[in-house]
């Protein structure tokens, strides 16, 4: 019998998704309009900390149009003030007693058009008392400095969290006794991840029902139902979240901001549905910031090995500690900051602490600060080897954790599933040409010409985790799948992830396929409304293929399951003599006895086996046993400009290596974008303050963003390790270049200094922080 | 000449007709209303997004007499009299424009909200340079931002464009 091939697994499909958006069909929050529709703005402090004395709001609750106007006071109320962070701390909903960064939210103004909201926001008069504003972590941390939270009861300070991982004692001991110890001091900046469509969301509770429907920006919206439940104390039956289309997450759309609780809470008392709709600035300054790691560094050296490594690390939370955390990691898996290499003992010690900065932070593409981490060993090797003398290259392969180690226990607790971290590397090498670059560096040098070429072999963590270990404000980090083949052999998959651009209409329909043997296009995926799809803790932390993807393979083999029950019925033989090509069971010695997966979904309504309820569906919760662990070598070449400081980027060669590939397209676009961003940060993008605590990147004017002319060109490559825990063998790659790359950038700049004895370069590696170098080692034109 | 101002609720309002995607839209509008409100708002066509408000990001990137324009920066009643173009209005009676059709297939598209700006200013490039250069198409780019793609499938799309709008 002829048959079409089906396109699951490993197949370039072209989006389900991209017809609407192509046709400007898309739907995202700011699209839903509904009747009586109201809309919300918010007044948000001028001040990084101050006392509010008084708050005048009558001007504006007497602009015509205007509905309400909302305090803190007001929502104190009804105890909604304050609200609890991810990472069990509280955070203001609208100040009350004082402002704690520049942007915080005060007031807001309930009207029934936006400029209305706008104009009102203008009258209303607050009394603020300056206070100091605090804008560094080590000032945050002096003695006698001003307790930024004194709300809180027994707080005196300004510390957040001690968090240690690994063994201090043998750590101590390696450093005692290494031949050499290599250390570094740097800074991650406050970045910010700015996806083009800013948070918000449409409030809808009916005064009728009691039901509460909240269109929301939201990367996880179960989680977001079930704290909903628990902050405004509404039954979680009576409220739905809707995470309708969204315009890139990146991490900023996992946290609850006040957005979305005044404007249900006004919605509650008001009765009509209330829209906030973020503006950028409102988005920059006040929403889930990144980063932020003061990092201090030691590699412990024998010869060529590394015997231990020490790391310190301060991070700015700014005036809530608002994280999303895994449970007891405070730092998130800064821990992994052992990377890819065998080092038999580590210390990492960490510390946060409040500043007068916007709240956070998320992390930016990035699975809970492992960006940071790989950021600061990867920097940490590539100058070990110049201590040493030896290539790079050399020194990473001398230390890489070896094929046959795995899996491998790390220093401070990882079990990493597979890798082959030399097999990674070599291809992104013979891709580059690594040893003829050298070589064209070294004949460059002589002529005066300044050629870096920067390395990064990183490895991620990723697909959290394993629900015994790893939870969010207190839920289980697993994710749900449900499966319904209709009569007619097509089948609509419900998921608890939420796609804000990974593709998963198509990427989950492939899984699926691959395992009943349907084609994708017959595969309707669905996400982001939890009346409707099963539970689950949503898309970051590159978890959706990890944890979703796996529910779904699984659930697509238990409804096989029972398709092969109905099969043995309709072709009137026993289940063991029936074996399974895709999309059709067939009697063993007897191809030509088969029913198809859409006869047998139609016998599933029409004609099951006695005994046998009807149907075709399921559903899967997936715990996964462990997380996920991609890797790769990232490569950059890079020519400095002695006249001015300026760097270009000449070649970009990406090698990752995420397991089993479902839809290498879509896979090569996720590995573009964290490219693109990993150097958006090694090159721009920084949120910094002055001293009083204003902020300088508050619009795309000043927070500047790659466009397409300074964006450089990928080559991209591939080796296929699989994750032997995962049904499908994929570990996840939306964040992989973005952690990756950002050192990358660097290393390659300095390395074009290294041989004048140039060590660190601080991101964003702008054009005059080159020059100063370069003018430092004589070398500027 | 424009009709003189009248006041209603406080604002001062001026009636406009602004063609849209071939189709004449008379409204009655206040005079600070931005073109991307008057599209998105007033006239539904939700498929023109806002990123930024400072002109910077694209995605509100309209054709204004088939030049492209931030509908974030402009009132509309700068765009009385003159024809807009929108996302709504690519595809013809043949089907999808060649630039929704190579977005789609070379993957310039992830998350969607940049899509209806870049396309836009991709077939004004494409309208008065019909093969441009790698280079030519990031710099007539560089005015939208994209968060997701990296643009490089985006660069490919707009060539793919070009040559299927050769092809025709």
């Amino acid at each position: 019998m002829a048959t079409t091939e089906i396109r699951g697994i490993g197949h370039s499909v072209k989006r389900q998704e991209d017809a609407r958006f192509i046709q400007g069909r898309g739907t995202y929050v700011d699209d839903v309009v509904l009747p009586g529709m109201l809309h919300l703005e918010f007044l948000r402090s001028p001040y990084a900390h101050a006392r509010i004395n008084s708050i005048d709001t009558s001007a504006a609750a007497a602009v015509p149009g205007v509905v309400a106007v909302v305090t803190g006071e007001l929502l104190a109320e009804h105890n909604l003030a304050w609200m609890p962070t991810l990472s069990g701390d509280t955070q203001a909903v609208l100040a009350t007693d004082k402002v704690r960064f520049q942007g915080q939210e005060v007031a807001a103004v309930i009207a029934e058009s936006p400029y209305i909201a706008k104009d009102a926001v203008e009258l209303i008069d607050v009394d603020y008392e300056p206070l100091q504003a605090i804008t560094s972590p080590q000032q945050a941390l002096e003695p006698g400095a001003p307790v930024i939270r004194d709300e809180k009861e027994g707080q005196t300070d300004n510390a957040i969290y001690h968090w240690e991982a690994g063994d201090k004692e043998a750590t101590d001991r390696a450093f005692a006794e290494a031949d050499r110890v290599v250390t570094l001091d740097t800074f991650y900046p406050r970045c910010h991840p700015a996806p083009l469509e800013c948070c918000g969301c449409v409030a809808d509770v009916n005064p009728a029902t009691g039901k509460a429907t909240i269109y929301m920006t939201s990367q996880a919206p179960h989680a977001h139902r079930t704290l909903f439940a628990l902050v405004a104390g509404l039954p979680e039956h009576k409220i739905r979240i809707i995470s309708p289309d969204i315009g890139g997450g990146f991490g900023n759309k996992v946290p609850i901001y006040p957005g979305y609780v005044v404007a249900t809470a006004a919605s509650l008392l008001i009765g009509q549905p209330v829209k906030w709709i973020e503006d950028r600035t409102g988005n920059l300054i006040s929403t889930g910031f990144a980063r932020d790691y003061h990092m201090h560094g030691e590699l412990a050296l024998s010869g060529d090995r590394i015997t231990g490594l020490r790391v310190k690390m301060l991070s700015d939370n700014g005036a809530f500690f608002a994280d999303a955390q895994p449970t007891t990691c405070k730092a998130g898996l800064f821990h992994i900051v052992t990377g890819s290499y065998d080092i038999p003992v580590a210390h990492v010690e960490t510390d946060g602490a409040y500043t007068n900065k916007a709240p956070g932070g998320v992390a930016y593409r990035c699975s809970f600060r492992v960006t940071e981490a790989s950021y600061l060993i990867e920097r940490l090797v590539q100058n070990a080897a110049y201590e040493l003398g030896v290539d790079p290259v050399d020194f990473r392969k001398a230390n890489f954790i070896r094929p046959d180690q795995f899996p491998y226990k790390s220093a401070t607790g990882f079990d990493y599933d597979s890798g082959d971290y030399e097999a990674a590397m070599d291809v992104a090498l013979e891709k580059l040409g690594y040893a003829e670059l050298r070589k064209e560096q070294e004949e460059a040098r002589k002529e005066g010409r300044l050629i870096g070429i920067g390395i990064a072999s990183f490895t991620e963590v990723v697909g959290a985790g394993h629900g015994a270990e790893y939870k969010i404000a207190g839920l289980r980090m697993n994710d749900g799948a449900e499966l319904r083949v209709h009569p007619t052999g097509k089948a609509v998959l419900k998921l608890s992830v939420k796609s804000q651009g990974q593709g998963h209409e198509t990427t989950f329909a492939q899984i699926v396929a691959e395992e009943l043997g349907l084609q994708p296009e017959d595969i309707e995926v669905q996400e982001g409304d939890t009346d409707h799809t099963p539970y689950g803790l949503g898309t970051y932390a590159s978890r959706s293929t990890p944890v979703s993807g796996a529910a779904t393979a699984l659930v697509s083999r238990r409804v096989r399951d029972k398709a092969k029950k109905i099969a043995a019925h309709l072709l009137e033989t026993s289940e063991d003599d029936l074996e399974w090509t895709q999309g059709r069971f067939s009697v063993k010695g007897a191809p030509e006895k088969s029913t198809s997966i859409q006869d047998i979904a139609f016998a599933a309504y029409t004609d099951v086996p006695e005994g046998m309820e009807d149907g075709l569906e399921g559903v899967y919760y997936y715990d996964p046993p462990n997380m996920t662990y991609p890797f790769g070598t990232y490569a950059v070449v890079v020519e400095i400009d002695r006249g001015t400081g300026a760097w270009k980027v000449r070649r970009v060669v990406a090698v990752d290596d995420c397991g089993v590939r479902i839809n290498p397209m879509i896979v090569e676009g996720q590995i573009h974008g964290g490219l693109t961003e990993g150097f958006a940060i090694a090159a721009m993008e920084l949120i910094t303050f002055d001293e009083d605590g204003n902020c300088i990147g508050a619009n795309f004017m000043d927070y500047l963003l790659p466009t397409a002319w300074e964006t450089p060109s990928f080559e991209l490559g591939e080796t296929v390790t699989p994750s032997p825990h995962h049904p499908i063998g994929a570990k996840g790659i939306g964040e992989s270049a973005t952690v990756g790359s950002p050192a990358a950038f660097v290393n390659a700049v300095v390395d074009a200094l290294a041989h004048t004895g140039l060590r660190n370069l601080e991101m964003p590696v702008t054009s005059d922080k080159v020059w100063a170098a370069l003018a430092e080692a004589g070398l500027a034109e | 000449m424009a009709e003189a101002p009248a006041v209603l609720g406080g604002a001062t309002t001026r009636p406009v007709t602004v063609t849209v995607n071939e189709r004449p839209r008379s409204e009655l509008v206040e005079t600070r209303l931005l073109l991307v409100h008057f599209l998105r708002q007033t006239l539904g066509l939700t498929g023109t997004h806002i990123g930024c408000d400072t002109t910077s990001c694209g995605a509100c990137t309209v054709l204004l007499d088939g030049v492209p324009v931030k509908s974030c920066t402009m009132f509309a009643v700068q765009a009385d009299g003159h024809e807009v173009k929108t996302v709504e209005g690519l595809a013809g009676a043949e089907g999808l424009h060649p630039i929704q059709e190579a977005f789609r297939e070379e993957h310039g598209l992830q998350c969607g909200f940049c899509t209806p700006g870049m396309m836009l200013t991709a077939t004004a490039l494409l309208e008065r340079s019909p093969s441009p250069s790698e280079e030519e198409i990031r710099w007539a780019l560089s005015g939208n931002v994209c968060r997701c793609t990296g643009y490089q499938n985006i660069v490919k799309a707009v060539a793919s464009a070009a040559g299927k709008l050769a092809g025709r």
